[in-house]
Formats: structure tokens, sequence, C-alpha cells
């Protein structure tokens, strides 16, 4: 009885649209809308082979590649700094967090003002002699200004989470580093790193599971250009689906991200939190 | 003392480096909201402090973009769904700590297999049902609120968050009251309920602040700009002032005052609970 109302939405607003995505993958829109024919992997095989499609994924992934490293290691930094007990800490750590709590919306708006081409970052590189570049407007770099702005987004929650796991850092061990006289950075090195590396690997997949669904950053600063080369599969699908009512490619679109997601996520609640979803 | 003296010195260094670059953002768009139309907003060397310092930009988008309604939007649609997933979960997740019925298991692992399916994935089908069950603005402001709360109403890491809390609750306390004729609806509300309050502002918030800043889902319901949520009015800012930054960089920072506000009251629960809700995704 307690568990119905909850079961409820979650078989109407996931369940159902779980398995809709799968039977629309199969099914053919593009002759007429309203009565769409059977097509089996025909959808499929126009989605692989579509080239558009290939770069969706190849940003997808570049983006990935370029967030997760960083979002795995440098927020560790970051906490292992606010792990002190020094002045001031709680300021540091509130402006730090506040870039997490700022809609995305805004912080989209405010990078790509710092993007502009006569801008205040362009005259930062003419300050140190290199000359400005279309942050947003350059297929080299457009992929690259996104990222950075999910990685600005991304520090303060990773630190957070870093952070509450330095707590469990015995520290006795620290204790022990120091009277073998080793040195702040190999103190991390062998006792900080070696403890946090089931938390390393969640923020890992936690980011990577995050990284996939970008959207906004997108949507807000570059809608998938210039050339598609900040379209990723999420913006993708939602251009198919809202924008071109090509029903059809949008959920086939939809199904891969679904199964490389569920990998991630299996990853996940297997290896890193168990603890939480155990019976 | 001299290495003690370092190391505290570069810390304060990182950090205050790192507070910089987390404000720069927002210091920039203000410094280029409060600058007057005689000054040059793309002025080589950038002028942080205005030199025709105004607050024209805003009042002036103030008066062209209905920030209260959009505050009013957002606030409805963030409050319910914070009330329905704090009812929802807590209510689900009593059987899934508790009770041993049949079909617990099956529940159980229904509830653990909506966490790996990204709402991304599924958008297109939520919107097909959303459509078909009339929740959307076209029928009616109240449907269209219903249409932005309903897919977020309840949520399996809020589920798993209560149910770890409940399982905290030692079981004695149930016994003694359910032994004193207490029902199993009162347990919940009166024992249950009052002792993972702490859990309970955890998931508010982070609820809260989760539907404050969404955006991908109202941007593919609302059609009626009566409706339309902060993120969403704040993106529009885009189209209507296309090249006026003034207006959009006062807009934005308009917009984002009521959250750093709620922010800065609750920051004791952000810093503990995250680590309980943290891996939210």
């Amino acid at each position: 009885m307690f568990i119905l109302p909850a079961l409820i939405l979650l078989v109407i607003f996931f369940f159902i649209p779980f398995f809709y995505t799968i039977i629309l993958s199969f099914k053919d829109y593009s002759t007429d809308i309203y009565n769409p024919v059977f097509a089996g992997f025909s959808n499929y095989v126009t989605l692989l082979k579509s080239k558009e499609f290939y770069s969706t994924l190849l940003n997808t992934f570049l983006f990935l590649l370029m967030v997760v490293p960083f979002l795995a290691v440098f927020p560790l930094v970051v906490a292992i700094f606010i792990n002190q007990k020094i002045r001031g800490i709680n300021l540091y750590k509130v402006l730090i967090y506040l870039p997490v709590v700022v809609s995305i919306v805004v912080v989209a708006i405010a990078f790509k003002w710092l993007y502009a081409q006569e801008g205040i970052l362009n005259y930062f590189l003419e300050c140190i002699g290199i000359n400005s570049i279309g942050w947003l407007t350059d297929t080299r770099f457009a992929l690259f200004s996104v990222a950075l702005v999910t990685i600005y987004k991304g520090i303060g929650y990773y630190m957070m989470i870093y952070l509450s796991a330095l707590i469990g850092v015995p520290k006795d061990l620290y204790e022990a580093a120091d009277v073998d006289g080793a040195n702040e950075f190999v103190k991390h090195l062998t006792v900080t790193i070696p403890h946090l590396m089931p938390t390393i690997a969640l923020v890992v997949t936690v980011s990577s599971i995050s990284a996939l669904k970008v959207f906004a950053e997108i949507y807000v600063m570059t809608k998938g250009g210039p050339l598609n080369s900040t379209k990723t599969i999420v913006y993708y699908i939602y251009e198919r689906a809202f924008e071109n009512l090509d029903l059809s490619m949008a959920s086939a679109a939809s199904v891969v991200l679904l199964i490389v997601i569920m990998l991630f996520s299996i990853i996940n609640i297997t290896f890193f939190e168990n603890k939480r979803y155990k019976l | 003392m001299i290495r003690k003296f370092l190391k505290g010195f570069t810390s304060h260094l990182f950090l205050i480096t790192m507070s910089f670059l987390s404000l720069f953002p927002f210091i920039w768009l203000i410094s280029t909201a409060l600058k007057g139309n005689s000054e040059n907003i793309f002025a080589y060397p950038p002028v942080f402090i205005p030199k025709d310092l105004t607050f024209e930009n805003f009042t002036g988008v103030w008066h062209q973009i209905p920030f209260l309604l959009y505050f009013l939007n957002s606030f409805i649609v963030a409050a319910f769904t914070v009330i329905l997933n704090l009812i929802f979960s807590s209510l689900a997740a009593y059987p899934l700590a508790r009770m041993n019925f049949k079909g617990r298991n099956f529940i159980f692992c229904l509830v653990l297999a909506t966490i790996m399916i990204p709402f991304q994935a599924i958008m297109l089908p939520v919107y097909l049902i959303v459509l078909k069950l009339h929740l959307v603005d076209s029928y009616g402001l109240t449907l269209g609120y219903l249409g932005l709360i309903l897919p977020f109403a309840v949520n399996a890491f809020g589920i798993f968050l209560m149910r770890q809390a409940f399982l905290a609750v030692p079981k004695e306390m149930e016994e003694a009251a359910f032994i004193d004729g207490c029902s199993v609806f009162n347990i919940w509300r009166k024992i249950l309920l009052p002792l993972t309050s702490p859990t309970l502002a955890v998931l508010a918030i982070f609820t809260f602040i989760g539907s404050w800043g969404e955006f991908l889902w109202p941007s593919i319901v609302l059609t009626n700009k009566a409706l339309y949520t902060l993120p969403v009015g704040v993106n529009d800012l885009q189209g209507m002032f296309s090249a006026n930054w003034r207006f959009i960089a006062a807009g934005s920072i308009i917009s984002i005052i009521p959250i750093i506000i709620f922010f800065i009251l609750m920051q004791k629960h952000f810093v503990s609970g995250q680590t309980e809700g943290a891996v939210k995704g």
C-alpha cells in the first residue's frame, strides 16, 4: 500500500517510456507519422550508417575524455587543500561550491560572454602573446570550450564527494608517514590516494554518466554547432525528436544511449554503491 | 616553523585562486551589467569597475521580463516536486526497509532499475505520455504545472536514501509503539519521520536545487510563456536581447539571486548533506 503511489509514478514515467522507446526504435515513421510500420532493425542500420550520428558519437566520447579525467583528479586536489584546519576554510568551501547551485543556463551564458570574440578571455590570450581564438565559433575549440563549462560546474560537486571520503582516512597513517620524513606530496601519494581509490573510481563512473548526458551547455551556447562540432548524443536526440519530428532516429539513438549508460550504472551499482542498494 | 608557514601560505594562495576562478564568470557578468550605454563593454583592456556606473540595465530588463512570474513558477514547480518526493519516497521506503511481504525483492529491483534509466533517453516517450494525459499548458495552467512536476515527483535515489535512514532507526522503538496500539501509518508518521528529519531535509534541499535548475524538460513541454520557469526564461533573454549583453548580464544576475540566498541560508546542510545524497548525478 505504502509503495503504490511511488510505484504508479515510476511505471508511468519510467517503465512505460522505457519500453516505449524500444518499440519506437523498431518502427518507421518516415512515410506516415500517424501510421508507423514495423521496420525491424532498419532504423539502427540507417542510424549507424549516418555520418552525422557517427560524428555525434565521436563528439560525445571526446567530450567524456576531456571532462572525466580532469573531474576525477582536480577536485581531489582541491579537497585535500580544503581538508585542513586553516582560517577561512568555510568561506573557501562555499565559494568553490557556489557554481554547483547556480543554474547551468546562467553558467553557460556567463561563459558565452567570457568566450566572446572580443571578450575577456581573448584579451588574456593576447596578453600572453597568443592570437585570439573563436572559442565557440571555431570547430577546433568549440567542444573543448563547452567541456570547460561542464568542468567548472562540476569541481565543487566532486570536491564535496572527495571531502567526505577524506574524513575517513585514518589519521595515524599520516603520522606514520611523518615519522618516516615524508613530505606533503609523498604523504598524499602513498596514503591518501590508495585509500581513496574506490571514491576515485566512483567519481569516474558518476562523472562519465553525467558527461554522456550533457545537454544544457550545448543548447545554450552552441546548439550543436559550428558544423556539428559540439553535437553530442542527447542534443542529437533532442534535435531529432523535437525539431525534426524524426521519432525513429531519435528513439534508435535513445536506445544506444540507454545501453551505454546502463553499462556504466551497473558497474557503479555493483562495485561502488552496493552498500546503499543491498536488500 | 618556516616550513609550516610556507604550507599555510601556499594553501591560502591556492584556495584564494580557486575561489576567485569560481566567482570570476559572475564578477564579469555583474561588471558588464553595471556599465552604462556610453561605456564600451568590449574595451581593451577590460574594465572591471564601471566608469559609467548605472543600474539602468537592471531596471530595464526587470521591466521587460516578468521575473517575478518566473520566480513564482520555478518556486511552485520546485516546492511541489519537493513535497511529493518527500511523501512518496518516505512512504515507499518504509515497507522496503521494514516489512517482509511477497514481491518485495521484485519491487526493490524495479526501483533499482529506474536508477539506470537516464531521463534523456526516455524523454520522447515521456513527452508523448504527458501529451496523452493532457498534462501540458495548452490544456490549462494547472495541467501545465502538473506536467512539469509529475515526471519528477518520485525518484529512486530518494527512496533508497529514505530506506537507509529508516534502517538506522532501532526496531525496538516501533515495537514499543506497536504494543501500545499504534497503527502502522502512525508509526511511520509519528516515529520514523521525526527521527529521520535530517535525511528528509537533505532530500528536500537537493531535490529543490535540482528542480530549480532543471532546463531540458521545461524547455520541451512549455509553450506558454506564462508558465516559464527561471532557466527557460533566462535562456530566452539571449533571443530577446540578441546583442545587448548589458541586459542579458543583468537578467542573468537577477535570476540567480534567490538560489544564492537559499544556498547561503542552507550552506551547513549542503556541506553535511552531499555526503548522504552525494551520488545523484
